[in-house]
């Protein structure tokens, strides 16, 4: 065990070597890609924010029931197939048919070839399910069905998501997906964690539509609320115009009037339709509304076919640059809530930073100290052993860009103390040896083999914890499991390389000395 | 050498009775569950006003119609903690209190640290947490039957047992809080006592197969004396280390440092009390590895 050739020696040198220079890497700038790598600060050390979204599914879904019902009726007319009392009741569309049709129906819901319900091959699945109940049929999403509108969702989703965090201007944000219905923002160091919280909390669902007092529109009425939440409308369902026809959104001040307005510009089909409604509505209300609320409802003069317009509403400055950055990126296709949110100021990152630091330096020099009065000669090489490891732990983190968190620095702190452990274990195992055999190669031949298999359990079984931690851990505390994972190995690797290089070394000069340990 | 298996059955019953105790702690009083598995709001202040303090900063928060707050001084005199529950999930609740409190006290406030939880996500983090630690007890269990014969897989269970119920009782106890940190450190903990009861138990099989004719009481005994310097020193340097983290490393990982160091002591003393007399009282003998080396 203590013999090594200069081929080995000279590996374990340069291997060292290597990992030094990368971890001092955090430490200078370099304009090289490769030598520029840093460890990443985690959020709760350099400060952000950390929100996790839920998409609301719900009204998603009833809408799609909804153009569902009308396509079902219209499809089935045309094969000369009467729909009774269809309607809609929490998930499931029921309908009457008569009997003889039942069937027919029956068949086209399941024929792989559908046009009303499109089946999915690679999962053995249709979109929908149909069933007989006896009184009426019953249509539904299937499992697989929900999945897909879910994930269409997800990825409508979290296209606007980072359009409207891009648009803010917060550099590096990280946007993920998780599950099928949710999404993970990452925002570092971030300067006003509520304004991208409300920004993200708006659905931006706009549309342009007339004021009426006919209760008989044949598209149906709705009364809704202006934004102070008092007075109220009566506006028609039918959409003149909606987001999706937006090119483009400006806040800009109105000098005639001295208010802060959004001004936008619409595409080809918005503008022609825009134009048409206000030439035929002159006189009429017509009301912009935002998701379900009225934000104005000015009176059609004139006949606008340039394709832009304005909207006003007592903005401040703020809130028009806000809502023209809204409809910029667009609608979300469901309403968003935010389910968790972890926000760090950056001055408490910094005081993390130094305190984690601090507590790192006086744990390293505790553990130092102890292994020097303890074990002398010896100690001096666990302690040169253990600076090593420290920097190759660094080394290890830098070149794979990890995220640093507390608990990571923790879990540092925690290595040092523990990585002691391998180098006590075999010392110890040598002591005993001595006792016995007075040959001091020998003896620390075989305390070296005698304490591997105690060193490997119990290594593995820290291991084991850190692998589960990893797993099951979020965030910060993932920081805590990979730092302490990587730390066994490069712990096992300075026990078995570095310090049993040195000690080898050392026993090799003084091979006659008595008491060596 | 130190006698230390004169007093396993003390150390059992004192052992059991801390097990009982934590078990109707856990059961009774409960866990203070912080918001990660509670759910609600928490925020960090610190003021720049020397003469806001505790019971005005309350004051103020109760009035605000947030349910139950807690507001508690953070580690040092100008920060604060505050708590509530925040049932009705509102969105802008952050944005209200900051105008309510720079009505009251000026603009003297630096929110350092805001954290929501929803319902879902607790009660989902409380789910992972349980799985979390849950499956590492097994694949603990796992490794070591692989590793030893089942008397040992046993003895080391039930100390790996003991040191997470009493650790999570002495939470209960003090009603420290348990948050995502101390899961953490619980599997940490399960690590380290499984890797201290390892150590020991290697060298429990290495002197079954040397000596035929030492009975387990006392081979037990000279096993772990023999392993005692190491066990002694390792568990030395890792307090420092832990200690350290408590008395330097920031508000944040006291609850974190402080749960690892119990774990620490408990792990070092039921590798010894516990983990050995199993194996006493299964009455592990030489022919327990032998069988184990014909197999092999």
């Amino acid at each position: 065990m203590l013999y090594f050739s200069k081929l080995r020696i000279i590996f374990i040198t340069l291997f060292s070597l290597l990992f030094i220079a990368i971890a001092s890497s955090n430490l200078f700038k370099f304009d090289d890609d490769f030598f520029d790598k840093k460890i990443n600060l985690g959020l709760d050390l350099q400060g952000g924010s950390y929100l996790l979204l839920e998409i609301d599914n719900a009204p998603v879904i009833e809408q799609k029931l909804q153009n569902l019902t009308t396509t079902i009726r219209n499809y089935f007319k045309e094969q000369n197939i009467k729909i009774n009392n269809i309607k809609i009741e929490g998930e499931n569309i029921f309908f009457n048919v008569d009997n003889q049709s039942k069937q027919t129906i029956i068949d086209t819901f399941t024929d792989e070839n559908s046009d009303i319900n499109p089946y999915y091959p690679r999962f053995k699945s249709h979109q929908l399910n149909i069933e007989d109940t006896g009184l009426n049929l019953k249509v539904n999403f299937s499992k697989q069905g929900l999945i897909t509108l879910k994930t269409s969702s997800q990825d409508q989703a979290i296209e606007i998501v980072r359009r409207r965090i891009d648009e803010v201007g917060t550099n590096e944000p990280n946007i993920l997906k998780r599950g099928n219905n949710r999404i993970l923002v990452e925002l570092p160091g971030l300067d006003d964690p509520m304004r991208v919280k409300s920004l993200l909390g708006k659905t931006a669902n706009l549309t342009f539509r007339f004021v009426t007092n006919n209760e008989n529109d044949s598209f149906g009425v709705e009364k809704l609320k202006y934004e102070d939440g008092i007075e109220e409308a009566t506006v028609s369902k039918r959409i003149i115009i909606s987001g999706d026809n937006l090119l483009d959104a400006q806040p800009k001040m109105d000098t005639q009037t001295n208010q802060t307005i959004v001004s936008f510009s619409l595409d080809r089909v918005g503008a022609k339709r825009f134009g048409k409604a206000t030439s035929t509505g002159i006189g009429k209300q017509l009301a912009i509304v935002l998701d379900g609320k009225i934000i104005s409802a000015p009176v059609i003069r004139d006949t606008i076919a340039s394709g832009s317009g304005q909207i006003s509403g007592g903005f401040t400055f703020q809130t028009a640059t806000d809502l023209a950055l809204l409809l910029r990126s667009g609608a979300l296709p469901a309403p968003l809530d935010i389910i968790e949110e972890r926000t760090v100021g950056p001055d408490l990152g910094q005081d993390s930073i130094d305190a984690g630091m601090i507590a790192l330096t006086i744990g390293f020099l505790l553990v130092i100290i102890f292994m020097f009065v303890k074990y002398k000669i010896f100690g001096l090489i666990t302690n040169v052993t253990l600076i090593i490891n420290l920097f190759i732990l660094l080394g290890i983190l830098t070149l794979f860009e990890a995220t640093l968190t507390l608990p990571g620095i923790a879990g540092i702190i925690l290595t040092v103390g523990m990585a002691v452990d391998a180098n006590v274990l075999i010392f110890e195992r040598i002591k005993e040896e001595l006792k016995d055999e007075k040959n001091n190669i020998v003896a620390f031949d075989s305390g070296y083999i005698k304490s591997r298999t105690a060193i490997i359990d119990a290594n593995i079984t820290t291991l084991l914890a850190a692998i589960i931690l990893f797993f099951m851990g979020s965030g910060p505390i993932k920081g805590f499991s990979v730092t302490l994972g990587i730390g066994i190995f490069t712990t096992l690797f300075s026990v078995y390389f570095i310090a049993r290089l040195f000690t080898s070394l050392y026993v090799a000069k003084n091979r006659n000395k008595e008491k060596l340990i | 050498m130190i006698a230390f298996n004169k007093y396993y059955n003390h150390f059992n019953l004192i052992s059991s009775i801390l097990i009982v105790c934590s078990l109707i702690l856990l059961i009774f009083k409960g866990l203070n569950f912080g918001i990660d598995f509670k759910g609600g709001t928490l925020i960090e202040l610190r003021s720049s006003d020397s003469k806001i303090n505790v019971s005005s900063l309350r004051d103020k928060f109760s009035q605000m119609n947030l349910g139950d707050v807690s507001v508690k001084k953070f580690g040092n005199d100008t920060d604060y903690l505050i708590k509530f529950e925040n049932k009705d999930s509102k969105k802008n609740i952050i944005e209200e209190i900051k105008i309510n409190l720079d009505k009251s006290f000026g603009n003297n406030f630096n929110f350092r640290r805001v954290e929501n939880v929803g319902p879902k996500v607790s009660a989902e983090l409380l789910r992972s947490g349980v799985i979390a630690i849950s499956l590492s007890l097994a694949i603990m269990l796992f490794y070591i039957w692989i590793r030893f014969e089942w008397q040992f897989s046993l003895g080391a269970i039930l100390a790996l047992f003991h040191d997470v119920i009493v650790t999570l009782g002495v939470f209960s106890l003090f009603s420290l809080e348990i948050n995502l940190s101390i899961i953490a450190a619980v599997l940490t903990i399960v690590g380290y006592s499984m890797n201290d009861t390892v150590v020991i138990f290697d060298r429990v099989r290495e002197n079954l197969r040397k000596y035929s004719d030492i009975k387990i009481f006392e081979l037990t005994n000279i096993s772990i004396n023999e392993t005692l310097s190491r066990t002694i020193i390792t568990s030395a340097t890792t307090l420092l280390a832990l200690l350290a983290i408590y008395l330097f490393g920031g508000e944040i990982l006291k609850g974190f440092s402080l749960a690892m160091i119990l774990g620490v002591i408990f792990g070092t003393y039921s590798s010894i009390y516990i983990a050995n007399t199993v194996l006493v009282r299964l009455r592990v003998s030489q022919k327990t590895v032998l069988r184990e080396d014909d197999q092999k």
